[in-house]
């Protein structure tokens, strides 16, 4: 049965996406105020939950799938896809938001 | 002038740069310092070599009375005397008495932040702002140094030395900065512990643009105006019930609190947390929700009572406040 068979690994690609700008640009704008980033030594925010092995992460908040493009949307502007949530708009272009997402994806637990 | 792209540029700061009047002669004295006490570890470690390893004529040599005397005494005698008259010469300048014309500023050191106060000519407090000084170019300013409850030290490495914050006591320093732009300051006497994470940005303006920020900073901000929209109004709103106020003044409202920093233009600060953090609505989010993840001791308690939509809104209001 297809349902059943392995689950196939997603490719978690972002053309062009630059992942060490994706590293500068979380630098730059504070991320780890609030999340504990593998690569970011401090601070080692725990406001909004580590992001260590984010790149075997299936969900997303627990709301969206773990997908690139969704990704490169939410690290920019979250509230746009949950109201409710804590995570506030960043002021990043969507380009970096894209190296962003890169970034994320390479933080993998294995 | 030149906007910063990083909120944090100029900060750490580097220590060998100076950018002004006052830096200057503190620089030119490190160098000399350094070149003389080089050229005597040399003369010392031949003397030692030939002591140790040079024929018996020379070792003979470095023993007699007359290098006793020459070496020994008279040397250090006439380097250290005409180093002192030069130093002191060249550092005259720093220690002059202010003139009554010139701008002040009084900082006082708190644990582990920095409240700013802008006096006008008649030495009264003018209004407030905190972990960020601004200052026009090419005039020195005086700085009235203070400290609230432990010794803090004021130091802005590329414009002047370092003076310490005692308490019950006002030291005088002044700066000078010749360009415009960003210049990283740091607390330099341990003061507990966050004290590492104690650092503040001194801006310089031209005298126009001075002006100019002055008269901004001087009312209420212009965001106050547009708050009657959504977010921001709601995020006022979340700030009054949170009692934020008690602890933290914005003028043109009704919060008046003096323990923490005044908000009143906090929107438009290039740090938070005291030089540690960029200043965006994510990192102030991050920082009222668990500030004491970021800066552990820090005065400021957590905020986990806040719902994600209340966070955003209460950031939101405090990024409009420009």
């Amino acid at each position: 049965m297809i349902g059943c068979a392995d689950k196939r690994e997603q490719p978690r690609e972002l053309t062009g996406a630059d992942a060490a700008n994706g590293l500068a640009v979380i630098e730059r704008v504070g991320c780890a105020a609030c999340h504990r980033i593998p690569g970011v030594a401090w601070p080692t925010g725990t406001v909004g939950g580590s992001l260590d092995g984010f790149g075997n992460q299936s969900m997303i908040a627990g709301r969206f799938p773990n997908q690139p493009q969704t990704l490169a949307v939410w690290v920019r502007d979250a509230p746009s896809m949950a109201p409710a949530t804590g995570m506030p708009a960043m002021p990043i272009t969507p380009a970096e938001a894209r190296d962003v997402a890169a970034y994320l994806y390479t933080l993998d637990d294995d | 002038m030149t906007e910063p792209i990083d909120g944090l540029q100029g900060w750490p700061p580097p220590v060998l740069d100076p950018a002004g009047p006052f830096a200057g002669p503190v620089n030119t004295l490190s160098w000399a310092l350094f070149g003389i006490v080089i050229a005597v570890f040399v003369v010392v470690m031949i003397a030692l070599g030939i002591a140790l390893f040079g024929p018996r004529s020379w070792r003979r040599r470095i023993g007699g009375e007359k290098v006793l005397w020459g070496l020994g005494l008279a040397f250090p005698v006439v380097v250290l005397s005409a180093l002192l008259v030069w130093g002191l010469g060249l550092t005259a300048q720093l220690s002059e008495d202010p003139d009554p014309s010139e701008m002040r500023v009084r900082v006082t050191g708190e644990m582990w932040w920095w409240r700013v106060a802008y006096l006008d000519a008649q030495g009264n407090e003018a209004f407030q702002d905190a972990n960020e000084v601004h200052i026009p170019v090419g005039q020195p300013v005086v700085f009235e140094l203070e400290a609230a409850d432990v010794i803090h030290s004021f130091w802005v490495p590329r414009l002047g030395g370092k003076m310490d914050m005692i308490p019950g006591r006002r030291n005088i320093l002044r700066l000078q900065a010749d360009e415009p732009g960003s210049y990283g300051g740091q607390c330099a006497e341990y003061c507990g512990g966050p004290h590492a994470l104690m650092g503040l940005i001194v801006v310089a303006h031209t005298p126009e643009d001075f002006a100019a920020w002055r008269a901004k900073q001087a009312a209420p901000s212009t965001g106050l105006v547009a708050a009657s929209a959504l977010p921001v109004a709601a995020g006022r709103q979340v700030f009054q019930a949170s009692g934020c106020g008690a602890c933290h003044a914005i003028n043109g409202t009704d919060a008046n609190g003096q323990a923490g920093p005044d908000l009143s233009h906090v929107g438009s600060r290039r740090t938070l947390g005291a030089g540690i953090l960029p200043n965006n609505q994510g990192t102030l989010a991050g920082w009222i929700s668990d500030s004491q993840a970021i800066k552990p001791g820090n005065r400021m308690p957590a905020y986990p009572v806040l719902t994600g939509q209340q966070l955003r809104d209460v950031s939101a209001y405090l990024e409009s406040l420009e």
